[in-house]
């Protein structure tokens, strides 16, 4: 008989009258998430990189959600109770995060994680995540393909991300495009989709090129696209580069007025970084800017700038998509917790209780987002923005209607991402496909 | 393909030679003349563009004096870091390695803590963001000016290192540190002055790359392995130095031109490895004894 020793080790860890009292202790999804008590504060864990590379985008990501949780708990909190966001620092290392990911969930036993910029540290902690059968709720715009049943994802997947931005472009300043991108998997998985919204509105692609990651030297692919002369530009090239791209782009002579880069990336952020004479006129396709007219918007920047996690001025797409999360954490919290009781919330009754949930006109500032109940993305919408000579953006069109996630737009024949798995064209739901 | 477009990825060629140049410069000297293997040198190219940057900032300095601001403030922390480190550690040459990386985290954070971690903006004269075209060839302004202070600053080196008394000092101690010491050379005060050196040339170097790309704690890092490649494959010597950047540089924009970015990186770094597979001293290797 097996169960004999276990459960005395269990029992005997434990101590506690409460193990006993509940028999499914050893069921896989309770084993790990966190013993919650009405009254004491419910453990998440923000993993992101607070020093090395990766720290510029996601020390905004970490007091995004700090800010997050204070307002949360101001209002009375998740369910009742406070939040605590247990902070790591993954120094912008692959190994590192997935071994702070065991020590969120094993030691502290957080009710759910937030974290990761790039899709490699996200790909790093996925099977840690998914054996634990925890809970990732991962901030910002990605390539899709993916398909488990541990994570929600509140930025725009490839498929949102440039649909409006190039029919918009080839209407306003003609057909020829050339591709910039870094050399990674989000670059190239967009620009597939992006050939696709090109080929509908009737575009010509000039070239492709790609730029090793962090580099910094754009005069060879300059020289390709001065003799390729096309209409505009499009560019997914992320982090130091894209600086580097938009400053060498006028320092060899381009003209944004003919020639404009429209970018999936270059928000806020950048556009300070590189000085706003560089950046003014070129486009960026994000569900949010910070110039967004409407009230939630105008109550979060200014609430956010003046505590003390806005230390840096500025408020951007991936820090508000970021912001979003907690919300729809706490939605979903609370949804799982009137279906189930609170001591019986786990991260994946958590996720299971997800799709749906909105946050609503009130409280997002990009506006009335919800989980899809299949995917588990956002429906949002997209905008466009234009950056302006004072480095804001101008707001130039916005979609009309929310857009659907899909994460395997691209990939028919992979099958449909349902809430039980990656359903094949054949019938066969195969679960985690990452 | 048309001549022009070469011609033009030829004088692109020169212009990336002369940006791996200035980021090799300073640490061809350092290697060259004390032995050390200085892996704070992106961080040194780093404090060269914070230095810039502060200067123009809070005091509002032209971008043209910022430069050889930028070198002494550089110049000066190197000065220290001798002084204060080095010196004690010229006859352990692996420590050196060690204290020099352990120094690039210090510095690193150091910026970090002071500046936060967000991208600084570095301002340029508008006439620098601009091109200059003749005919079918085209280059941006300031990819000329970067050109003109790398000649500058070899030149001055090459002045400094071979015409000066200093410079017959220097060498004197790079050939063999004891005879030299034997006919009354401070090689101490050689060393200390040729580390602060080259620390002010990897600051010049920082002012301009805070203007081509971008001011960030980690800017250092993706330019000190193209810098250490161009003084392996020089040899350590000056010449060696300038002769490695121009080839790669014109290969780099050459491969680039004919394929693209990435395959061009991969070829230069195959080639460096065959070549130095069989000329492991480098191109122009120094005489005398190596430590």
């Amino acid at each position: 008989m097996d169960f004999t020793r276990r459960r005395l080790l269990t029992t005997a860890a434990a101590a506690s009258a409460a193990a006993i009292a509940m028999p499914n202790i050893m069921t896989s999804d309770k084993a790990y998430a966190a013993p919650l008590k009405k009254g004491e504060p419910i453990k998440v864990g923000l993993l992101f990189s607070l020093t090395g590379a990766l720290a510029v985008p996601e020390e905004d990501s970490t007091l995004a959600l700090q800010y997050a949780f204070e307002e949360i708990n101001k209002n009375g909190g998740v369910g009742g109770v406070p939040v605590e966001p247990v902070i790591v620092d993954a120094k912008s290392d692959f190994g590192v995060y997935s071994e702070k990911t065991k020590e969120l969930i094993l030691r502290e036993k957080v009710t759910a994680l937030f974290g990761c910029y790039t899709s490699a540290s996200r790909k790093a902690i996925l099977p840690t995540v998914m054996q634990r059968n925890h809970l990732l709720y991962y901030p910002t715009c990605y390539e899709g393909a993916e398909c488990t049943q541990n994570t929600i994802c509140t930025g725009p997947l490839a498929n949102q991300h440039s649909q409006d931005l190039i029919p918009f472009m080839v209407e306003k300043f003609g057909k020829k495009v050339f591709f910039v991108g870094s050399n990674y998997v989000w670059p190239k998985e967009s620009n597939k989709n992006a050939k696709i919204w090109l080929e509908k509105a009737g575009g010509e692609l000039l070239g492709e090129e790609y730029i090793p990651l962090g580099s910094s030297e754009f005069g060879p692919v300059l020289n390709k696209i001065r003799d390729a002369k096309p209409d505009f530009i499009f560019s997914t090239v992320v982090g130091a580069s894209d600086i580097a791209f938009h400053k060498q782009f006028k320092q060899e002579g381009f003209k944004v007025d003919t020639m404009p880069i429209a970018s999936l990336t270059t928000g806020e952020i950048e556009t300070r970084a590189m000085g706003a004479e560089f950046g003014a006129g070129h486009f960026l396709s994000a569900p949010y800017f910070q110039s967004l007219d409407n009230p939630t918007n105008q109550k979060f920047v200014e609430n956010f700038l003046k505590s003390k996690y806005g230390k840096n001025g500025v408020t951007h797409y991936n820090m508000e998509e970021t912001y979003l999360t907690a919300y729809v954490f706490k939605a979903g919290f609370e949804k799982a917790a009137a279906a189930v009781g609170f001591e019986n919330v786990t991260p994946r009754a958590i996720r299971d209780h997800s799709g749906g949930v909105r946050v609503e006109d009130a409280v997002s500032p990009e506006g009335l987002v919800w989980i899809d109940e299949n995917n588990f993305n956002t429906w949002l919408k997209p905008k466009i923005g234009q950056c302006q000579a004072d480095g804001t953006f101008k707001i130039v069109k916005a979609a009309e209607k929310h857009v659907a996630p899909d994460p395997y737009s691209i990939y028919p024949d992979a099958g449909v991402c349902t809430k039980d798995g990656l359903k094949a064209p054949d019938g066969k739901v195969r679960t985690n496909v990452i | 393909m048309d001549l022009g477009s070469l011609l033009n990825a030829l004088i692109l060629g020169l212009s990336i030679a002369s940006i791996w140049l200035i980021a090799a410069l300073g640490l061809t000297i350092i290697y060259g003349a004390a032995g050390v293997i200085n892996m704070a040198h992106g961080e040194f190219i780093m404090l060269g563009a914070y230095s810039s940057y502060m200067l123009q900032y809070y005091l509002g300095l032209p971008y043209l004096l910022c430069i050889p601001a930028s070198f002494v403030i550089v110049g000066a922390v190197g000065l220290a870091l001798e002084r204060g480190l080095i010196r004690y550690l010229y006859n352990r040459p692996l420590d050196t390695l060690l204290a020099t990386y352990g120094v690039s985290l210090v510095l690193m954070q150091g910026v970090r803590l002071i500046f936060g971690s967000d991208p600084k903006y570095l301002a340029a004269p508008e006439i620098f963001s601009s091109n200059i075209s003749l005919g079918f060839a085209s280059i941006s302004s300031f990819r000329v000016v970067i050109l003109l202070v790398t000649a500058l600053c070899v030149l001055g080196v090459w002045l400094l290192f071979y015409k000066t008394r200093f410079g017959v000092q220097v060498r004197a101690v790079m050939q063999n540190k004891e005879m030299a010491a034997s006919f009354g050379i401070n090689s101490s005060r050689v060393y200390m002055m040729t580390f602060a050196l080259g620390a002010g040339l990897a600051g010049v170097a920082g002012s301009l790359f805070g203007v081509l790309a971008i001011v960030l704690p980690t800017m250092g890092a993706s330019y000190v392995v193209q810098a250490f490649l161009m003084v392996v494959t020089g040899g350590g010597s000056l010449a060696g130095t300038v002769v490695a950047s121009g080839v790669t540089g014109e290969l780099q924009s050459i491969f680039a031109f004919f394929t693209n970015d990435t395959f061009a990186r991969f070829v230069i770094f195959v080639l460096i490895v065959v070549f130095l597979r069989f000329r492991p001293q480098g191109l122009f290797a120094q005489a005398g004894a190596r430590r």
